[in-house]
């Protein structure tokens, strides 16, 4: 401390350096400004990620060898359901949400979303929703009387969770908290569609929108669909389990079918809503690393809708082994396989994209690439599990546990990562290291593949989900170990991103307003974007407004259908 | 091979697509009866074939899709990747799209849909709405936190945990049709190598059907998650030769095993708290909460096959049933080791 001239303890200056700190601390708690908030969010998820990947951790350390007691029974049980209910509820929703909160406005040439002030009152609805269930470590009350998490499944199968077979009030935490975050992503998806409606800059119409801010759109709507019946399943759940209803009481009248068509009706459109953001932001980067427009823009929004409406009538396909009619059976095959339609246009449209460019394989594009093939892999893995007598051998076995996490991260969490190499610059100012990214994308790949590659065989073999150990004279060990080891390779790839996130930050290359010589919007604004964004309202005139500024004599209004 | 196994409609697919199944299974063969590892690529009852044959159509359909697409994204990636001399700034030709080829791979698609949903729907219908014989056995499964109950009602056996059905073939059909209960929460019966699994659902009756075309023990466990010992709720199936059938079907029927020498054993059975949750039959104890035990000794394991049926397993058990199934719901009576002695005495003897 050189330059300091007062070495009086109490003097103004010292007295300044707590309130600066509580002053930042508390800009970020009343913020309303769609970027802080969208920052907010993804923080709060990558937070969870880390937390959720060591239950996962735990889960593998478990199942790594037959009869382990590396975790009790019930532990056990807490570990997966909690994992599952943190991967999908507060990390896959918010983090997505996050993306649109911070990318929805700069897209479309706004100064912020529609309502500010909801979208700061969603975001701590369901950032508390998350810390209460979290709180159900040491604050809940189960069968053994000490601290206690939802023990039930993510899925939480009636009547399990009733009084009788859950005591305590690790159950009421689950509910109560996925109901407090619900009402979070309600508001965020309400304020989503008006932003996208009523938002939009001179110039930019519907057709116009990146897609992006389309299938944004879509996924909140579906939301807005989707997340009313859990709410619903949820509060009748606590009325059988305190104001003595029988909803999900078979010896009331009551039945446990009920509880899985609630559950499903949500459940089910759930992966879309997690997969769609996924395809945007996969919309964003190939074509920009293509260095080529996206190939059939108005077939892409309409895939994107018509997967919106197909999936909220597939949800029966959770449910062939439930003893549904053969009637019933077919036609949620027949519904299901219909969603192969408008993914399939995609995947060739991206393939479309990437055809006659020049593909530039920089960090993002790498894990967008992962994602195409993945996804692919994913796509027919649900076919083979939409035929419903071969879905009554891989219910709930392993393969299915393959399958979803192609999907949740083959799919989404691989475009996750890329979405936060492409747009890291643009929030911070700087560039994420190439270096450490290709060792994250390489190692994270090669984890990825030894892990869930081999959990098909294993279903096959005949594994069931959710159990804590298995008889070692089935054949399951070494596949059990290999997947373990995989996992722990994945690892390693998430904490290099970690230490890429927090390194950058400090150390990354300055980036500039376009590092990526990208073509919508946002890249238009300095990095970080000011307050406000925009100085002056943008006016847009094609679905690449920065192409049309570079290209004034190629633009791409002279050609767009 | 017997008719029952060529009847399936894609056995003529069998050939083209074995090579699939052979990649796809890491540790079975196709063989022709139990084996230890429960494979759903080792079929050994009509249903689990139809679904096999139907699984190697729809492997090969998704096969080359997954061969065709992704062939040529790889082909795409290293075709049009940028190269060192590149002039980057020189942009490549903007497409926008092009009706015709995007109608073309929409209608590809609609069509391997057709396909698909025909197939399936047909062995849907086969398997779940195939006639039942008059030959067939009927069985009522009862799922339990954490065990199976079986009951015969047309031969008025009660048992539990491992489950015996009669060998079927195409000369003398014997198929076993399940009916499928539970006491308490879902559970999911799921033996591979016979059939996929169908859940037990509280007041909503389930059925499925099998009919193993080969003798000898076959294993499987529950499939929906039920509670804390959820993965030690484990099914043995023995499929027997019809005379071994009837001989254990007439050694069920039979009450009890009265034997004086262990009367010290019945006596703690009849007055603790035993009788209340088990049932021997010709004696006072009569609960129904628990597993019956009128031949235990017929069993080859306890606690759901959680352990094997041995002296020293029994008393441990009985001891402290959280040793081997923490969580189960059976509960650790307090005997005295004296007690516990005179009690495996007369459990052993119930043969």
């Amino acid at each position: 401390m050189a330059d300091q001239t007062l070495p009086i303890p109490g003097t103004l200056e010292e007295a300044h350096r707590p309130a600066r700190m509580l002053e930042w601390l508390h800009s970020w708690v009343v913020t309303v400004d769609h970027k802080k908030l969208g920052i907010l969010y993804i923080v709060y998820s990558i937070f969870f990620l880390l937390v959720a990947g060591a239950e996962a951790m735990a889960i593998r350390i478990q199942l790594a060898i037959p009869h382990n007691h590396f975790v009790s029974p019930e532990l056990y049980n807490e570990l997966f359901t909690m994992h599952g209910t943190t991967m999908v509820f507060l990390v896959g929703m918010p983090i997505l949400f996050g993306f649109a909160n911070y990318l929805v406005p700069l897209m479309i040439g706004a100064r912020d979303m529609a309502f500010p002030r909801l979208n700061a009152f969603s975001f701590w609805l369901t950032a508390f929703g998350g810390l209460m269930l979290y709180f159900s470590f040491i604050g809940g009350f189960g069968s053994y009387g000490m601290g206690n998490a939802p023990d039930v499944g993510w899925f939480a199968y009636a009547p399990l969770t009733a009084k009788a077979f859950s005591p305590g009030h690790s159950t009421d935490y689950w509910a109560l908290s996925l109901i407090v975050s619900g009402f979070g992503t309600l508001g965020t998806a309400i304020n989503i569609i008006a932003t996208a409606l009523c938002m939009r800059c001179k110039g930019m119409t519907l057709m116009r929108m990146p897609l992006f801010v389309w299938l944004l759109t879509v996924v909140s709507a579906m939301t807005l669909v989707t997340i009313t019946p859990l709410t619903a399943a949820q509060v009748m759940l606590l009325i059988d389990r305190y104001l003595g209803g029988h909803f999900f009481d078979a010896q009331a009248g009551g039945s446990p079918i009920v509880w899985l068509h609630f559950f499903w009706i949500f459940g089910h459109p759930e992966v879309y809503v997690l997969v769609l953001p996924a395809f945007a932001i996969a919309n964003e980067i190939i074509p920009v690393f293509s260095r080529k427009a996206i190939f059939g823009y108005p077939a892409m929004v309409a895939a994107s809708v018509g997967i919106g409406f197909v999936s909220l009538t597939v949800w029966a396909h959770h449910m062939f082994t439930v003893g549904m009619t053969a009637v019933s059976n077919s036609f949620f095959v027949l519904s299901t396989m219909l969603v192969g339609i408008p993914t399939g246009i995609k995947i060739f449209n991206w393939l479309a994209t990437l055809w006659g460019g020049k593909i530039r394989f920089a960090t993002p594009m790498l894990f967008a690439v992962g994602f195409l093939f993945q996804f692919l892999i994913a796509g027919l893995t649900g076919i083979m599990l939409s035929v419903a007598p071969w879905d009554w051998q891989l219910h709930n076995s392993y393969f299915v546990i393959a399958h979803f996490h192609y999907v949740l991260v083959g799919a989404i969490v691989f475009c996750i990562f890329a979405a936060i190499y492409f747009w890291y610059p643009k929030a911070t100012g700087r560039m994420m290291s190439e270096t450490l990214g290709k060792w994250h994308f390489w190692i994270f790949l090669i984890g990825f593949h030894i892990t869930f590659d081999t959990m098909h065989f294993l279903g096959i073999l005949g594994m069931p989900r959710s159990i804590f150990t298995y008889e070692p004279d089935r054949g399951w060990n070494t596949l059990n170990m290999i997947i373990s080891l995989g996992g722990f390779v994945q690892a390693i790839g998430v904490l290099i991103f970690a230490w890429n996130l927090i390194y950058s930050y400090f150390k990354g290359k300055e980036a500039g307003n376009d590092p990526w010589d990208a073509w919508t919007l946002e890249w238009s604004t300095p990095s970080p974007p000011p307050a406000y964004n925009f100085a002056v309202d943008p006016v847009v005139r094609s679905r690449r407004p920065l192409w049309d500024i570079k290209h004034p004599q190629d633009p791409d209004w002279k050609y767009e259908r | 091979m017997s008719m029952r196994q060529r009847r399936t409609p894609f056995s003529n697919l069998f050939c083209p697509t074995l090579i699939f199944g052979l990649c796809l299974s890491a540790a079975s063969a196709f063989a022709d009866g139990p084996q230890a590892v429960p494979s759903i690529l080792a079929p050994a009852s009509t249903p689990a074939y139809e679904i096999f044959g139907l699984s190697l159509f729809v492997l090969l359909i998704t096969g080359t899709i997954f061969v065709t697409v992704g062939g040529l994204l790889a082909y795409a990636l290293i075709k049009f990747r940028a190269r060192g001399d590149d002039d980057m700034r020189q942009e490549p030709a903007q497409v926008y799209g092009s009706v015709q080829v995007e109608l073309a791979w929409t209608v590809i698609p609609v069509l391997i849909v057709v396909v698909l949903f025909l197939t399936t729907a047909r062995i849907i219908f086969a398997v779940q709405d195939a006639p039942k014989p008059k030959s067939a056995l009927d069985v009522t499964v009862i799922g339990h936190q954490f065990w199976w109950e079986f009951r015969y009602p047309t031969l008025g056996i009660v048992t539990a945990n491992e489950l015996h059905i009669p060998v079927s073939s195409k000369w003398h059909p014997a198929p076993t049709y399940l009916k499928l209960l539970s006491a308490d929460v879902d559970h999911s019966f799921w033996v591979p190598q016979l059939g996929g699994k169908t859940d037990l659902i509280p007041n909503h009756p389930n059925e499925m059907w099998l009919d193993p075309q080969s003798p000898g023990l076959y294993l499987g466990q529950c499939a929906q998650f039920c509670g804390v010992e959820h993965a030690k709720m484990l099914i043995r199936v023995y499929v027997d030769t019809p005379e071994q059938f009837e001989a254990w079907a007439r050694n069920q029927q039979k009450p009890g095993v009265q034997d004086e020498a262990v009367a010290a054993g019945r006596q703690i059975f009849d007055t603790e708290a035993c009788m209340n949750c088990h049932t021997v039959s010709g004696t006072v104890a009569r609960g129904t909460f628990g597993p019956d035990l009128t031949h235990l000794m017929s069993r080859a394991t306890i606690a759901s096959g959680a352990v094997e049926n041995t002296p020293d397993n029994l008393r441990a058990w009985i001891k402290d049933p959280d040793q081997f199934k923490p969580g189960a719901l059976m509960p650790a009576m307090q005997l005295s080791d004296q007690q516990i002695d005179q009690l495996v005495a007369y459990l052993t003897t119930l043969h």
